[in-house]
């Protein structure tokens, strides 16, 4: 199976993570290997057969919609890594004046 | 005394009996660690302060006769267990400074039975790769000859069990990460059904997949930890709800009369001929102990590991889409935007194998791939699940070799990403199906141990424990120790 180059970037941009472009070539060949395993399946008749959800088949259990975590906001923020008045800190997203 | 021969029953029963203090035998282990490791890597972080606090409080619950089951003794965590205010890294850059909030209920469960952690034990990078070559903290060796790899994800926790640096640990397997360790250092790994062990708090490669289990020196031993480590938890949301299962009263009975079946699909696959050898002696030794052998066909097997190449790098995709530099983890240097700071923060924070499985599942899971590829995956994953079921309506325990040879150099296939995912090709099956699996020693080729691969019915622990025990007490693969 063949990827572009451009559909290499698509996948990069989507997942967020940078490529370097000297490094286009060889990841490109390593995906293609693996997508190569992917043809395997064609074969295989799936027309009678439901995709699974859970390996036993199990429903989804539900809960009361009541609190049960405690409040651990300056424990979580301590592993954050720029934190201010007890905000996580990003670069600007919203542009405009200061 | 070479307190670190004893198995983890006489271990407990020496305790109770006061032969040897809780604090000795996690000193024992501490110095084993501090004399050994430096060779093998197989810890992250040791916890030599929380483990003799740990140790002493267990002593002090003996001398008033109020000790919990398994009080005082050790245990080894893979560095996925997420556990309170210690480094949690699951083997990533990304996680390199993270300090766990809370600890996993795997952790809380063993900690509640008084079990004593030595510390975090090194793996693959979120748990993805066959070598334990993936971490950011080095590889880790493999104590029968430091130039193998351990096995992985769950290398580190395999390696120091082996070297004797901790009686058991914990490990983790979404493909063949408890099992493939286990059979290249000569041990005993078992995973249970998907929804038996909870995987609050164990940092997520692919849930459908991933389960909590343990590596060994003896079905014993994974048996008396894998009872207390199971049962329901409402903090997962597909924990099985039953209690949990008594895992060590049918070790001793017979299994004269049960049946083994042999999956002619794994049988028709070129094979070395010493990993055969060792396959037929196994098998022959359970005849001698009564078992019936039974040809069986799982038509669908062999579509396993490209069902595997989708399934798991697709939701791998969509699970560490959290680490993103903003709440905690890696961050990259001066950020010019917030988008730059994403795209960095995952290039820089993550490593190659990671990455390559998080653009195969972004690809898989992307608009106009999604039926041809995940949809199908789960279709074809159903179709192997109906050929266990069947399959398990004529036999006890299906039996195979667990991995295609016995461990490889280190470097020997990290070039290859295909040929390194062939190491799991037997371990996969029973993940995809959610299956209960473990490996057991049965044969070494030059100085090298190997494994063989049991798989079992859902909620079939006790059974393929069962027949685990009863091959090693007539055999002796398992006692067989690397000289480190």
């Amino acid at each position: 199976m063949a990827l572009s180059d451009q559909e290499l970037r698509e996948i990069a941009y989507l997942a967020r993570i940078s490529v370097k472009e000297d490094s286009l070539p060889s990841l490109k060949k390593e995906l293609e290997d693996i997508l190569g395993l992917f043809k395997e399946l064609d074969a295989a008749n799936t027309s009678e057969v439901n995709a699974m959800s859970h390996p036993l088949d199990l429903s989804q259990p539900t809960r009361k919609d009541e609190v049960t975590e405690e409040d651990l906001r300056d424990e979580l923020l301590k592993n954050a890594p720029s934190v201010k008045s007890g905000l996580f800190l990003v670069p600007k997203v919203i542009e405009g004046e200061n | 005394m070479d307190l670190h021969k004893l198995s983890l029953s006489k271990q407990l029963e020496g305790l109770k009996k006061g032969d040897f203090t809780s604090t000795e035998l996690t000193s024992h282990y501490l110095n084993r660690i501090s004399e050994l490791d430096g060779q093998l890597n197989s810890f992250i972080t040791v916890t030599e302060d929380q483990a003799l606090s740990q140790a002493k409080a267990a002593d002090d619950r003996y001398k008033t006769n109020n000790n919990f089951s398994l009080d005082g003794l050790p245990i080894a965590h893979k560095d996925i267990f997420c556990t309170k205010g210690v480094l949690t890294t699951c083997g990533s850059k990304m996680l390199s400074n993270f300090e766990a909030p809370y600890s996993s209920t795997v952790y809380e469960k063993l900690d509640k039975n008084g079990m004593v952690m030595l510390g975090k034990t090194n793996m693959d990078e979120f748990a993805m790769g066959s070598s334990n070559e993936t971490s950011y903290f080095g590889p880790v060796k493999n104590p029968w000859n430091i130039e193998y790899v351990p096995g992985g994800s769950s290398g580190g926790s395999a390696s120091c069990v082996s070297a004797e640096l901790a009686p058991i640990a914990t490990a983790t397997d979404t493909g063949g990460s408890i099992r493939q360790p286990a059979s290249l250092c000569g041990l005993t790994g078992i995973k249970p059904t998907y929804g038996r062990v909870s995987r609050y708090g164990m940092i997520a490669f692919a849930s459908s997949l991933d389960q909590g289990g343990v590596i060994a020196k003896s079905a014993e031993d994974a048996a008396l930890i894998l009872e207390a480590m199971s049962g329901h938890d409402p903090k997962d949301s597909t924990s099985l709800k039953l209690d949990q299962p008594d895992l060590t009263n049918n070790l001793n009975n017979p299994i004269k009369g049960m049946k083994i079946g042999l999956p002619k699909e794994f049988f028709e696959k070129e094979m070395a001929p010493y990993v055969l050898k060792s396959i037929e002696e196994a098998i022959e030794v359970y005849k001698s102990l009564g078992a019936e052998i039974v040809d069986i066909s799982l038509g669908n097997i062999n579509l396993s590991l490209p069902i595997y190449y989708i399934i798991a790098p697709a939701e791998c995709s969509a699970n560490l889409s959290r680490y993103d530099g903003v709440r905690y983890g890696y961050r990259c240097e001066d950020p010019k935007d917030i988008e730059d700071l994403f795209m960095r923060t995952r290039e820089e924070g993550f490593g190659a194998e990671v990455k390559r499985r998080i653009l195969i599942g972004t690809y898989a899971l992307s608009a106009g791939y999604y039926d041809a590829f995940y949809l199908k995956a789960q279709k074809c994953r159903q179709l192997v699940a109906n050929d266990f079921s069947e399959a398990f309506k004529s036999v006890d325990v299906i039996l195979s070799p667990t991995t295609p040879g016995t461990s490889f150099k280190s470097g020997e296939k990290t070039n290859d990403p295909v040929e390194m995912y062939l190491q799991d090709i037997f371990t996969i099956p029973a993940n995809l199906a959610g299956l209960p699996g473990l490996s057991i020693p049965c044969g070494e080729h030059n100085g090298l141990p190997l494994g063989m691969q049991l798989v079992g019915n859902s909620l079939e622990e006790s059974k393929l424990l069962q027949f685990a025990h009863s091959f090693q007490s007539n055999t002796d693969w398992h006692m067989k120790m690397p000289n480190i």
